[in-house]
């Protein structure tokens, strides 16, 4: 389980927010709120261990993210709001590779499995820098259907570009995720309902 | 679904640069072709006496090496930082240090490697005998990979800033001296027949000594830069 | 908890006051060094037999660069500390000391250019020792400039403190190698450190002045470090109030 305790976050001379404590248990899903500049993206780094608290701990199972290091990563999947794919390769390959990278092996039929999930097979053979901004978001998204094994997902706007269908298919995953006993902690501006064993809201700016 | 393993992972990161490397093909060329005409530049400039070529050559073909090492730094980190491929290698639990020297081993492969191999032509040019010429190989085999291990930690620290480029040499070029002066130092040697055994030897040892250095300062100065 | 809480909050305002008290007895005390160092080196020290009156720059020069490689390591010292504890003021320190080393670095040159021209017959040499301060300038100004061009200044002080460290493990290379390749190279034959005869006044008086141009680097390091403190603190209460009460 992941716990904030106190924490504060400070960019260049702005305090973002201060004084934040919550505690993810299994099932848990931690919808984060607040208008553009009040820190969300900031939450969702620092509870990956991309930025460091100007104060406060954050521990995953009572250890400090920093110290649990590589046990603590590889109970974790950060989908940021950048997609993290290769313009050069193509959806198959950079979908393989990132997960690899994460540490999660993954055969050619599995990827290419994901990628129909992502309504994307035909396209699989495409280099990403060819494909549309949902497109791209969708083949990122793939990365979800085959990291369920990993208990942590940390979401920057999952739904962002996405169509209906995707939206759909997305957030269902994510609920059976949660009804698995996995955590959630996603920031969107969209309304789509999440059903969750246990949700906990944060408002940031407020 | 497995884990993957660490040198599962390395191969895997030194895999995936090649491959873009190759679909960008026209990004190697570039640091080769500014190699080759920067030194063939030097005679253009300083006349065509052979003697005094015979004598510049090696420091002239070192210093080009060394300045087009150092262009093709800026590509190191700049392409996974703006898709955000780098936020995952950091988040990847595998030691960043180790995959950051997997990425700079794909780097040198692809910058470092060509010039190795086009060098001996250039030495022609400047009238090294065959001697000179397989030491001037030697030197920059085992001195390139340093230039790319150290110009990492430049390319880490300069991530992201406007104006990195000319900032990126001032931060490395001092770094690069002892590899400059050994690098060159052993083609001069084996010309005035004094053997280049010593200037090899010591190229070695910086190479040792920055393989465990320089990752470890790059990766922390990677974590920095994405903060 | 409550001890680091103590040494990221209040070190620099407890800092502030202190070094403000102590920065003009260094100052004076330079002074006086300074004065007494310089009136050994000009009246009491006697004229070299080989070099003339010309050697006498070695009064400023010496200690000049001394000063630029304790300074670089003191620096790089004080930036390690900040980027492995996160103590604010240790990285603040590092900032200050830079100009100053950059300010000795350039020193030791222009004056080691003085000194050559009588003795070389030409501004500059490749002698190790030059050369050596020549890229020690350059890792001062690397670090100085990166600090500069990062907006945030904890992320500064940190990118700023990796290239300290790389700097200060790379000083020793370089320098062995610039005089392995000065030796292989004929160096000049009279070295600017090498006085055959080195008369115990002599002595004396570079001694004197080095320890003035310590005083007068901690002297400016104190008032810098004010400038930062004020500068990063500019929106804490303490500094407020401080401006309040001017």
């Amino acid at each position: 389980m992941l716990s904030a305790n106190d924490l504060e976050c400070v960019r260049g001379e702005r305090r973002l927010f201060s004084g934040l404590n919550f505690a993810m248990q299994p099932g848990t899903l931690l919808a984060v709120r607040g208008v553009n500049g009040s820190g969300k993206t900031s939450l969702l780094r620092m509870m990956c261990g991309l930025l460091t608290p100007a104060a406060g701990t954050l521990n995953w199972n009572d250890r400090e993210i920093g110290k649990a290091g590589e046990e603590f990563r590889s109970n974790l999947l950060y989908l940021g709001h950048l997609n993290g794919l290769k313009d050069e390769l193509n959806a198959a390959e950079n979908l393989r590779l990132s997960l690899h990278i994460a540490g999660i092996a993954v055969d050619e039929a599995q990827a290419v499995a994901a990628l129909d999930w992502s309504g994307l097979r035909e396209r699989r053979h495409q280099p990403c820098g060819t494909l549309s901004q949902g497109q791209r978001r969708r083949v990122a998204l793939a990365r979800l259907k085959l990291s369920q094994s990993r208990p942590l997902w940390i979401l920057d706007e999952p739904f962002t570009a996405l169509d209906v269908a995707s939206v759909e298919r997305t957030r269902d995953l994510i609920v059976d995720h949660l009804a698995g006993g996995g955590m959630v902690a996603l920031t969107t501006h969209q309304e789509v309902p999440i059903t969750a064993p246990t949700t906990l809201p944060i408002e940031l700016g407020a | 679904m497995n884990n993957t393993s660490l040198i599962d992972c390395m191969t895997t990161v030194i895999a995936r640069d090649l491959r873009i490397a190759l679909r960008r093909r026209a990004d190697v060329m570039t640091s080769l072709i500014f190699f080759v005409i920067a030194v063939s530049l030097f005679p253009l400039g300083i006349g065509a006496d052979p003697v005094l070529l015979r004598t510049l050559g090696p420091g002239v073909v070192w210093v080009a090496a060394l300045l087009a090492c150092m262009l093709a730094l800026a590509r190191l980190f700049a392409s996974d930082h703006a898709d955000g491929t780098l936020e995952q290698l950091v988040l990847s639990p595998q030691p960043l240090s180790m995959l950051v020297l997997a990425k700079t081993a794909a780097h040198w492969l692809t910058t470092g490697l060509p010039l190795v191999i086009i060098a001996p032509v250039l030495g022609l040019q400047f009238g090294l005998d065959s001697e000179a010429l397989l030491i001037l190989i030697a030197s920059l085999l085992l001195g390139t990979p340093t230039l790319s291990l150290i110009g990492g930690i430049g390319a880490a620290l300069t991530l992201g800033l406007p104006g990195g480029g000319a900032l990126l040499a001032l931060l490395v070029l001092p770094l690069y001296i002892p590899v400059l002066i050994f690098g060159a130092g052993a083609v001069e040697a084996t010309a005035a027949a004094l053997g280049a055994t010593a200037h090899l030897s010591i190229l070695g040892a910086l190479l040792l000594g920055t393989i465990v250095f320089a990752p470890w300062a790059t990766a922390l100065a990677l974590k920095i830069a994405i903060e | 908890m409550s001890d680091i809480r103590w040494y990221k909050f209040s070190s620099p305002q407890t800092f502030y006051p202190l070094a403000g008290a102590l920065a003009p007895w260094f100052g004076v005390a330079a002074a006086l060094f300074a004065g007494y160092g310089l009136y050994i080196s000009f009246f009491l020290a006697p004229t070299d037999f080989q070099q003339g009156e010309a050697y006498r720059i070695i009064f400023i020069h010496v200690p000049a660069a001394w000063m630029s490689m304790f300074l670089y390591l003191i620096m790089a010292g004080w930036a390690a500390i900040g980027l492995a504890w996160h103590t604010r003021l240790s990285s603040m320190m590092a900032v200050a000391i830079a100009p100053t080393g950059a300010l000795m670095t350039f020193i030791a040159l222009w004056t080691g250019a003085l000194w050559g021209k009588p003795m070389w017959g030409a501004w500059w040499v490749w002698d190790a020792r030059l050369t050596s301060e020549l890229i020690l300038l350059f890792l001062y100004l690397g670090f100085m400039f990166l600090h500069a061009a990062i907006d945030d200044p904890r992320r500064a002080d940190r990118a700023a403190a990796v290239i300290a460290i790389v700097g200060a493990i790379n000083v020793p290379i370089i320098y062995f190698s610039v005089k392995w390749w000065n030796t292989l190279h004929q160096g000049a034959s009279v070295s600017l450190t090498r006085i055959p005869t080195m008369a115990s006044t002599m002595l004396w008086g570079m001694l004197i002045m080095s320890i003035a141009f310590w005083l007068y680097a901690i002297a400016v390091v104190l008032i810098r470090v004010r400038c930062v403190i004020l500068e990063r603190e500019r929106n804490a209460d303490w500094v407020k109030q401080l401006g309040a009460d001017a």
